[in-house]
């Protein structure tokens, strides 16, 4: 055969030296929607890159000092659509620690049921994504169908699939209904052998596996000095997890692993993602074990609470209690407060001033993502223009969380 | 344990801590802004802070000076925490400059782009102090207490892009063109 360019010579088929500039999304389909990568490639390696966040960018902090307390609930729902009981939860101990109290025990296991359960939410869309961008669409659709069992319990419990804003300070808006157990057990059964099913598939494939291993590479130095958390910074290999390191609610009490990677590479990040979703499913059996059938699970505090509505409607006392709460706002202490709790992409933080009014006069959230995201550059300037899709996807970014 | 923690910053830094203190367990120590960078070396090098977990501002409207800069630091290995804050800006939200910390910590790069963006803290000696969440042509900053949440930012005209030769649209011969013209077969007649 003959060689296709016997008539060209050898200066005119040198490629191009100067470097290629590349852009991808923000509208890009492995780009989540939302961010920008401006690429320099010299051949398929690139040489530097410039990520740009802030395509999201829908002003939440700046929201929040309008309203009382309460009303920041929709907004850090909205921050995380993927687990946004986490950040309910989140917000509700922030608000909880200025202002000394404690729920009661029952509270406390519910809350923990639905954050864990909202971490395997956010585990199976990630790595369901991260699967179906290297071409494995199967195990993206079971692991969707999962989530979806896992939404229906969140829609039994709060009434919306999605956005709940079904913390409260001081509690819950409402007690678990009465199959709520039996609900949860069934679900998390279906989880565990959907994910054995997924393993089966995406475990053995050598295609999935080559473009996993040893892609998107980062130092411990660097994700510690990065800001990185959750489990990003655990398949690094430093076992730091807020529930583990800083225990709140009953993290303390109950049975569970933190797992650690040792290449922190995309495979690394991945499996991390799906032995925290066995963890959390155990989690979840100790805290069904563990929660009380009845008794309250609203503090006893008419600061915060509101009254139940038949004292409301019959007692001037009720009537007062709630037009306070509804129209003032519950007050926290005037002061400052830095409360961290492990989200889905890691140490989710709520930074808060209050004056003492019935407003926030600031609510910062520290989003894992936005950390994490930070480090993008660092991961993919080497690599080849390809690798880009599973090292972002192995980040996680939600960008309503990174942009806020 | 964690008043400590305050201690050896007090006498480490005798003249530029301004205050102290452990409201809900948080330890903090507000320093003056001229001794920012040293003192977040200082916790750094010394005191194992290894994460820089959160960069932030507040604004107090009417305040001098006008913004605290807030930095959480996390000590992985000895399980420590410290809030780092320092007052800058005059009541007109001109002067707000303080020295960055990105060389000390990589998340300090995109946390002060973001203060930056957001409360117009200018951090002297960042390497890329640029809008981050706002676009290059935002008029103001977003989370300034004197900023309306209703402002309508003005209309922004098509940027100029260097270094492109050519963009769309292109002529008729140039690039994809939309709809074939010419049937294979009748391609060999001529």
């Amino acid at each position: 055969m003959e060689p296709l360019d016997r008539d060209l010579d050898a200066s005119e088929i040198e490629l191009a030296a100067e470097p290629m500039l590349i852009n991808v999304g923000p509208s890009h389909p492995a780009m989540h929607g939302t961010v920008r990568v401006v690429m320099e490639l010299s051949g398929e390696t690139i040489e530097r890159c410039d990520v740009q966040v802030g395509y999201l960018h829908r002003g939440f902090e700046k929201m929040c000092e309008r309203g009382t307390w309460t009303q920041v609930y929709p907004y850090v729902d909205r921050c995380n659509y993927v687990s946004p009981m986490l950040n309910n939860v989140g917000f509700s101990l922030a608000c909880e620690k200025m202002l000394g109290i404690e729920v009661p025990e029952r509270c406390q296991w519910y809350r923990m049921i639905l954050g864990e359960l909202a971490r395997l939410s956010d585990h199976l869309t990630c790595d369901g994504a991260m699967a179906m961008e290297l071409g494995a669409f199967t195990p993206f659709l079971w692991m969707v169908k999962a989530r979806e069992l896992v939404w229906d319990v969140m829609e039994e419990e709060t009434g919306a699939r999605l956005t709940h804003s079904f913390g409260r300070v001081g509690g819950m808006a409402a007690p678990p209904t009465p199959g709520f157990k039996e609900h949860v057990r069934a679900v998390v059964d279906q989880i565990r052998h959907v994910m054995d099913e997924v393993k089966r598939l995406l475990l053995g494939n050598r295609i999935f596996l080559d473009r996993l291993e040893g892609v998107g590479v980062i130092s411990v130095d660097d994700a510690v000095s990065l800001g990185w958390t959750g489990p990003a910074l655990r398949a690094a290999g430093v076992a730091y997890d807020v529930r583990k390191s800083y225990p709140y609610l009953k993290y303390g009490e109950v049975d569970f692993d933190v797992p650690v990677g040792s290449a922190s590479d995309c495979y690394d990040r991945f499996m991390v993602r799906i032995e925290e979703m066995e963890q959390s499913a155990r989690i979840i059996d100790q805290c069904l074990e563990r929660m009380a059938d009845d008794g309250p699970i609203n503090v006893d505090d008419p600061r915060v609470v509101l009254p139940p509505k038949d004292e409301v409607y019959t007692t001037i006392e009720g009537t007062i209690r709630h037009f306070k709460i509804v129209m003032e706002g519950l007050k926290l202490p005037a002061g400052e407060v830095y409360s961290y709790t492990e989200g889905g992409n890691g140490e989710l933080g709520f930074y808060m001033v209050s004056d003492g009014s019935g407003t926030p006069f600031r609510v910062r959230i520290r989003p894992p993502c936005f950390y994490v995201t930070g480090g993008l550059e660092r991961v993919i300037t080497g690599q080849m223009v390809a690798d880009v899709v599973p090292c972002f996807g192995s980040l996680n970014m939600i960008g309503g969380e990174c942009d806020r | 344990m964690a008043k400590a923690l305050l201690q050896l910053i007090k006498l480490e830094f005798p003249d530029a801590v301004l205050e102290t203190h452990s409201q809900h367990g948080d330890d903090t120590v507000v320093v003056e802004p001229g001794a920012w960078k040293a003192v977040a070396r200082f916790c750094k090098e010394q005191l194992a802070m290894e994460m820089l977990a959160d960069l932030t501002c507040v604004d107090f409207l009417h305040r001098e000076p006008r913004f605290d800069v807030v930095a959480h630091l996390h000590s992985l290995s000895k399980g420590q925490r410290l809030r780092l804050k320092a007052r800058v800006g005059d009541p007109e939200g001109e002067h707000a400059e303080i020295e960055s910390v990105s060389e000390l910590w990589g998340s300090a790069n995109w946390a002060e782009r973001e203060a930056w963006d957001m409360f117009g803290v200018v951090f002297t000696g960042h390497p890329d102090l640029r809008r981050i969440l706002t676009y290059p042509e935002f008029v103001g900053h977003a989370l300034r207490k004197d900023y309306p949440a209703d402002r309508i930012q003005p209309l922004v005209p098509y940027r100029e892009v260097d270094n492109i030769e050519k963009l769309p649209p292109f002529d008729q011969h140039e690039g994809m063109s939309f709809g074939r013209q010419t049937h294979l077969a009748s391609r060999g007649d001529d």
